[in-house]
């Protein structure tokens, strides 16, 4: 096996003892690119000679005997609207095209605090708006187990890099399962946390409220070891939350046995997916085998949830993204008469369609006059989404259920239609809304071979019980273990 | 016909913290252009808003200053617009749940006290600062000022003339200044003012079309934009025609104020809740530990200066009506007890020429330590009161004390009887005239003769020296 199909913990234990060196594993990654990235275009921006220097500095304290923390010397790679310091930060837009951050973000400072090795910036929806990754202002993502379909997305760049070995894990963001969705599509781990558990100082906003960073890696394991190091309080976010952060490898115990695990009578529609249907159905009569309870539940909002979804974040978006203006940075329209006009042509040329689709929509929401019907309407719905899953964790420690209704879709299918696209989010959205942590593992395969993910859900800051049920099904599984033919 | 003029005012005043409102950028007046910025006071994409929580506080300490009620759960709303000198493309501000609400400010108007309406306090960011070229073809941006913290006043329509509008400002300014939350320096925009402005037919009671006036930028340009504008509606009506509902700026050049935007072209905000920030949550405890912390209010000042110091009323008002300036009383007084004289020094000498500057007291070098010292030069016959005035203009100019000035200048009393005794023998030589007609009973005549022997002395003798001294010569 080559080091670039390894996991982050395995590495590390062969880093400790001496068995490889970080600019093995980081030129062994870097190789892999050369060698798939024309096909699966996980990346934006590659870094490699800030990735070896990176590797070399931790191989110089490795061989000073100096303690390291676990992820020193992994390569990761992060989803392109997560500021880097002097490097490219594009939100994968026009407007955003050459644009150089001068700060770090928080989870940027602190994987470098830790020793990860930054590989690059993934491809994305422009400003993380979509599910396909389609929306790139720059080219389409592939999925490594179908180049012909879509990775998911918008965190399509981070699944797709770490399903094809480009990463080792890789960091995402999920508004409404940016970061679930992309990873059920493409066969890896991926967890959203609670609303406020990671720092977003430095994650260009689409919707403030929703918006969350996680881990996208290849197990379980290396999620809760990254999940380590990017949960926390900081001061530079005052909607972070100062909660303790517990050692989550703690959590990585093969046992469900008592658990009361939910499973949403709403979650499984007329018209899902049968294969996605029997492979949920499946993973909960395993959970129930190994000890756990599996309890039907109602969550009667759900079906609120899209609409109310399509009300707040558009108008969040319309405001986060009103200073992409071509005055200070960014890009600016090359001919104009006025300002009135720069503004005009600068945003027109700059932002893609679905980006100014949703601008248009959350300005509308927020308009004088509409403002009550729509916006403040949407604020009710999302609090009865949130007593919804109050409600259900009175009864369960946690919920099953898809993380999408289909595996993963042709390139192009949906690009036309974009409601259609909107329902690939239906079962993980809700899970925003109500700022709790959610995250998604392969539990299946379709016959064609793509993958299906399996969303758990958990209570607020508990990511600790979702993390113990990944692992044990994980553990009594192996789905995980399958690779994509490149 | 008669008609009665509503005004009622916005004011924004800046927040004296050190730093930005949701950074920690410095909030030092001037600089050079863009140098007090950060990452998040540039809006740069990713960052997050913090709230500065001197600027809660101080912001609490207006409002109850301005005797409002503070609300115990407000929060902070995005308030949308596109320009250039708003980075984010909207400012933080506060919507529907500001900070304050209700509270009052009593003015003195033709010798009756009169209440004005707070109808809220809020809190916001300020926006940076367009630089035009000369030629028009581009502007420039300095985003120095973008985010310092301001409070928005808006008072009720209780205003009924432009002068009552003055008044009003000037003791808003001088509240604001005594609760130390701000240093209301308009020319340093540091106190900015627009007005909402209607008439209507004596005794009616519905309000008519009002208009809103921006650009004055002193308590001078807001009483005349105020004056132009109630003459521009009352010209309207006479004519039959209608007033229309609108911005007008006011222009210092012509007098005259402009259409700046029709209602129809009044944005639309947007407002929503800022989703960045926590809501303020404030605990009656709090509240109450900075009431304590309020430093004693003009009117108590008064009533202070009154009883202790036996101040006439008047002079107490005029005294307390600045911080600044009463703050420098109370500190020569210290020096100096006799109070009368000081504040006859302080409203004489010291405002006359302050006004004459067009300056403020802490603009100028004088201490009143130098003022104190200066009294008891008077006292102890080193300089005449005469000459006294020639010493404090150089102290008000140079800021040096009165000792070296008189050293210097060699401005010592003459109260040396020989020496004067001499110069007083030559006067009397010299006017033969006046010695005959002050022997010849006009006792007037001695003024002369007092005034020849100060222009001998270029005004350094003692006089009541000199008129003992004439008096004994003139009658032996
Ligand atoms: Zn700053």
């Amino acid at each position: 096996m080559k080091l670039c199909e390894l996991t982050a913990h395995e590495l590390k234990d062969m880093l400790r003892k001496g068995e490889t060196s970080s600019r093995e594993i980081t030129e062994s990654v870097l190789d892999r690119i050369q060698e798939v990235e024309e096909k699966v275009k996980a990346y934006v921006t590659i870094d490699r000679e800030g990735a070896l220097k990176q590797a070399d500095e931790i191989d110089e304290k490795l061989k000073q005997g100096e303690q390291l923390p676990p992820l020193a010397g992994i390569p990761i790679a992060l989803k392109d609207n997560m500021c880097t310091k002097g490097l490219k930060t594009t939100c994968s837009s026009k407007i955003l095209e050459n644009f150089v951050p001068p700060y770090d973000a928080t989870v940027v400072a602190k994987l470098k605090e830790n020793g990860a090795v930054i590989i690059g910036k993934t491809n994305m929806d422009e400003f993380a708006m979509g599910s396909s990754t389609e929306n790139s202002a720059f080219f389409n993502t592939a999925n490594p187990w179908d180049l012909t379909t879509v990775p998911g997305g918008s965190s399509g760049g981070s699944a797709a890099a770490v399903a094809a070995d480009e990463a080792v894990m890789a960091l995402g963001s999920d508004t409404g399962g940016s970061i679930r969705q992309p990873a059920a599509l493409c066969g890896v781990v991926g967890l959203k946390p609670t609303y406020g558990f990671v720092s977003r100082y430095g994650l260009i906003a689409f919707a403030s409220s929703l918006d969350q960073i996680g881990p996208i890696t290849r197990d379980v394991t290396d999620c809760a070891l990254l999940m380590n190091v990017i949960c926390g309080h900081d001061p530079r976010d005052s909607t972070s939350a100062d909660v303790k952060v517990p050692d989550f490898t703690r959590f990585l115990r093969n046992d469900v046995k008592g658990l009361r695990i939910g499973i949403p009578k709403e979650y499984f529609p007329e018209g899902i997916n049968p294969e996605v249907e029997k492979a949920v159905i499946n993973a909960g009569k395993l959970l129930e085998e190994l000890g756990a309870e599996i309890i039907e539940i109602s969550l009667p909002h759900t079906d609120y949830a899209l609409a109310d979804y399509y009300i707040i974040a558009p108008a969040e978006a319309s405001s986060n993204l009103a200073r992409y203006d071509g005055i200070q940075y960014g890009y600016r329209s090359q001919d104009y008469d006025d300002l009135i006009d720069l503004y005009k042509k600068t945003r027109s040329e700059g932002f893609g369609p679905e980006v100014k689709r949703r601008i248009m929509l959350g300005t509308y929401a927020l308009s004088s006059g509409y403002y009550d019907a729509y916006y403040l309407k949407a604020l009710k719905v999302r609090t009865l989404v949130k007593q919804d899953f109050d409600r259900a964790f009175e009864k369960v420690d946690c919920i099953i259920s898809p993380t999408s209704p289909t595996p993963a879709f042709k390139m192009g299918e949906k690009v036309d239609d974009p409601l259609a696209m909107y329902l690939s989010d239906v079962f993980t959205l809700p899970v925003n809304m109500a700022g709790i942590a959610g995250i998604s593992i392969p539990c299946g395969f379709s016959k064609e071979g793509l993958p299906i993910g399996l969303q758990v859900i958990g209570k607020p800051f508990d990511e600790g019980t979702i993390i113990q049920v990944a692992y044990t099904f994980e553990q009594n599984t192996d789905f995980h273990k399958r690779k994509p033919e490149l | 016909m008669d008609y009665e003029v509503i005004i009622g005012l916005e004011v924004h005043a800046e927040l004296l913290t050190d730093s930005k409102i949701f950074c920690c950028c410095t909030t030092e007046f001037g600089g050079a252009p863009n140098t007090h910025c950060c990452p998040v006071c540039l809006g740069l994409p990713g960052v997050l808003p913090v709230t500065n929580e001197k600027v809660i506080e101080l912001g609490v300490k207006a409002a109850l200053a301005l005797n409002c009620e503070i609300s115990p759960y407000s929060k902070f709303d995005r308030k949308n617009y596109f320009y250039p000198d708003l980075p984010k493309a909207y400012q933080i501000s506060q919507y529907d749940l500001p900070l304050a609400r209700n509270g009052y400010l009593e003015i003195e108007v033709d010798g009756k006290t009169k209440k004005i309406g707070i109808t809220r306090v809020h809190l916001e960011e300020d926006a940076g600062k367009l630089v035009h070229s000369e030629t028009g073809s581009y502007s420039l941006v300095d985003y120095n000022r973008t985010g310092v913290p301001l409070i928005e006043i808006v008072t009720e329509p209780d205003l009924r003339s432009p002068a009552e509008a003055k008044i009003f400002l000037e003791k808003l300014k001088s509240i604001l200044q005594y609760a130390e939350v701000s240093d209301c320096k308009m020319q340093e925009g540091s106190l900015r003012c627009d007005a909402n402005v209607s008439i209507r037919p004596m005794g009616s009671k519905e309000f008519g079309t009002k208009t809103e006036l921006k650009n004055m930028n002193s308590f001078k340009a807001v009483q005349k934009g105020l004056e132009y504008e109630v003459k521009r509606q009352k010209k309207l009506l006479e004519r039959g025609k209608k007033i229309i509902q609108e911005t007008r700026r006011w222009d210092e050049n012509s007098n005259k104020t402009y259409t700046m935007r029709s209602k129809e072209e009044a944005h639309d905000y947007r407002y929503f809740p800022e989703p960045d920030l926590p809501p303020i949550v404030l605990e009656k405890g709090y509240i109450e530990e900075i009431r304590k912390t309020l430093p004693e209010m003009p009117y108590d000042r008064k009533k202070r200066y009154i009883e202790e110091y036996g101040l006439p009323e008047y002079d107490a008002g005029v005294i307390t009506s600045s911080k600044a300036l009463a703050d420098f009383f109370e500190e020569c007084v210290k020096e100096y007890v006799d109070a009368k004289t000081v504040s006859n020094w302080v409203m004489g000498e010291l405002l006359g020429t302050l006004n004459a500057m067009d300056k403020e007291i802490d603009e100028i070098p004088l201490t009143p330590k130098h003022l104190a010292d200066m009294l008891k030069l008077m006292d102890k016959g080193t300089i005449s009161g005469k000459i006294a005035k020639k010493v404090f203009k150089e102290m008000m100019e140079t800021g040096r004390t009165p000792d070296e000035i008189v050293e210097e200048k060699g401005l010592k009393q003459i109260a040396d009887e020989g020496e004067l005794s001499k110069i007083v023998d030559k006067v009397i030589a010299d006017n033969p005239k006046s010695v005959e007609d002050y022997r010849a009973g006009k006792k007037k005549a001695i003024g002369y003769l007092v005034g020849q022997v100060m222009k001998e002395t270029r005004g350094k003798a003692n006089p009541q020296l000199v008129n003992k001294l004439l008096r004994e010569k003139l009658e032996s």
